[in-house]
């Protein structure tokens, strides 16, 4: 079902674009397919992002947050160097992964948990912790698997690479102010 | 040479290794360090998949807080690398996005201005403002009969387009060949060792580390040397498992580029984090380089 769910009337492909910088190139996809055959997640992906581009033109909003294609990407830019037309094609998967979290269409895929339990960790104490990380993330999301990552994390902890405690920076404050401003600017434009 | 540092939340306990062997590494080459105060996470991937505006005001806040006698910035973990240079490059060419960004940092009295930082992987720093000659002069232990895969993975030389290629990256090789040892030219150098997905998709990241350490095996590597912390933790710690999900066999030692190069310049193998990789490195240094003790490093 072709939806135009953004509220200012902007076409799918126009949203995608607006939410990316340097975006406009991906009006310019000429369909060759590089960046599908470059991923090396490309063959879990219900769409290359090939496809998925074509997808973003018809205006199939729906079928493309709701695909699983963006949450395979991990960010590893080869289809961003070898594209032709200089597309962003991995901030554009950024931007996509953000409009599914956002519009609740993300599903299958316990990455938006990652994201979230990682953020929140971060806006509290300024500094990554692992963890509070894999220990969060495992009990809400899947807590049989923590039985397996338990030696893994048995032989970290014995080798001085797992901390037990979180470190803070000095001036959390002035980090969540500047987060707490990013957001309100955010959320206004 | 005077360098602000920003070492990442990795280096600073599951990647002490990295961190230790870079700081020893630098002061023998005359690199002077100076660790940002207070630096915040660089928000990894995660930040960006969720809020972009956040996720870069974030970063700057790290660019905001060098000090103003100093214009370059070294980071070793790659994604911190990556995040730092393209939030400098973002503020640099985006006028509208730099406001945004400077309005959230205002809000805690700080403001960058895109491009007053150079931000600089530390590989990169060592071939090209150290350079061959005073590295080969330094090097009192060669890697001799040592056969090194360098892997450098992918957020070190992509999107930045920096002095490597995106794809056929020659610099760690370079180095290595400088030290002494056998360079192993493998074709999965710069592939992807599947990131955050060992927490998301154990079978497409077990895969994709599975290529990378048969690819190695095939070329006969004595061991993988890794310029970022999210590939040593997944080619390292997750190698067992692999071998469970595979039937497979490896063995293959990971450490980080700059504890060989200690190795090499004959700093005190314990200053240098060695003990730390899950798959010892210990037996293989010892057996290639009889010359070069390695104490009780556990």
């Amino acid at each position: 079902m072709i939806t135009t769910a953004d509220k200012r009337g902007l076409s799918f492909l126009e949203e995608v674009t607006r939410a990316t910088p340097g975006g406009e190139q991906l009006a310019h996809c000429l369909q060759c397919g590089s960046c599908g055959g470059s991923c090396p997640n490309g063959a879990d992906m219900q769409y290359t992002p090939r496809t998925l581009f074509a997808l973003i033109n018809a205006g199939e909003r729906e079928k493309v947050l709701s695909s699983n294609t963006m949450w395979c990407c991990v960010s590893c830019y080869l289809c961003t160097t070898r594209c032709p037309q200089n597309i962003p094609i991995t901030d554009i998967m950024y931007s996509l992964k953000r409009l599914a979290i956002r519009d609740r269409l993300a599903k299958d895929t316990d990455a938006p948990a990652l994201a979230k339990t990682f953020t929140g960790l971060l806006d509290k104490y300024g500094r990554s912790f692992e963890l509070g990380l894999a220990s969060r993330f495992y009990l809400f999301n899947k807590p049989l698997a923590m039985l397996k990552m338990g030696p893994l994390g048995l032989s970290m902890f014995t080798r001085g690479r797992m901390s037990l405690i979180p470190t803070k920076i000095k001036k959390l404050d002035q980090l969540q102010a500047i987060i707490n401003k990013a957001r309100e600017i955010g959320e206004e434009s | 040479m005077r360098y602000a540092y920003y070492p990442g939340c990795s280096l600073e306990c599951n990647a002490a290794a990295y961190d230790v062997s870079t700081r020893a590494v630098a002061d023998l080459l005359g690199i002077k360090l100076l660790e940002i105060d207070d630096w915040n996470c660089c928000g990894a991937t995660e930040y960006f998949s969720q809020d972009e505006l956040t996720a870069c005001s974030v970063v700057a806040r790290n660019l905001a807080l060098v000090e103003p006698e100093l214009d370059q910035v070294i980071a070793p973990c790659a994604a911190c690398f990556c995040n730092l240079a393209k939030t400098d490059k973002l503020m640099a060419e985006n006028v509208q996005i730099s406001a945004k960004i400077n309005e959230a940092l205002a809000a805690g009295n700080l403001s960058y201005q895109g491009g007053r930082v150079k931000v600089r992987h530390l590989l990169e720093v060592i071939c090209n403002d150290i350079g061959e000659t005073a590295i080969r002069d330094k090097v009192v232990k060669p890697l001799a009969n040592i056969r090194v895969a360098p892997y450098y993975g992918c957020q070190v030389v992509r999107p930045i387009k920096g002095s490597d290629d995106t794809e056929y990256p020659m610099q760690m090789d370079e180095l290595f060949t400088w030290l002494g040892a056998e360079v192993v030219d493998y074709p999965v150098k710069t592939h992807c060792c599947g990131g955050h997905m060992t927490q998301i998709s154990e079978p497409q990241a077990f895969e994709l580390i599975r290529r990378l350490l048969q690819s190695a095996v095939d070329y006969d590597a004595d061991m993988i040397l890794c310029v970022c912390p999210m590939c040593q933790l997944n080619l390292d710690a997750y190698q067992g498992r692999v071998n469970g999900m595979f039937g497979t066999n490896f063995n293959m030692p990971i450490v980080y580029f700059t504890q060989m190069l200690g190795l090499a310049f004959g700093i005190d193998p314990k200053d240098l984090g060695f003990g730390k990789e899950i798959v010892a490195a210990e037996p293989v240094i010892r057996a290639k380089l009889a010359a070069v003790p390695v104490g009780n490093t556990t």
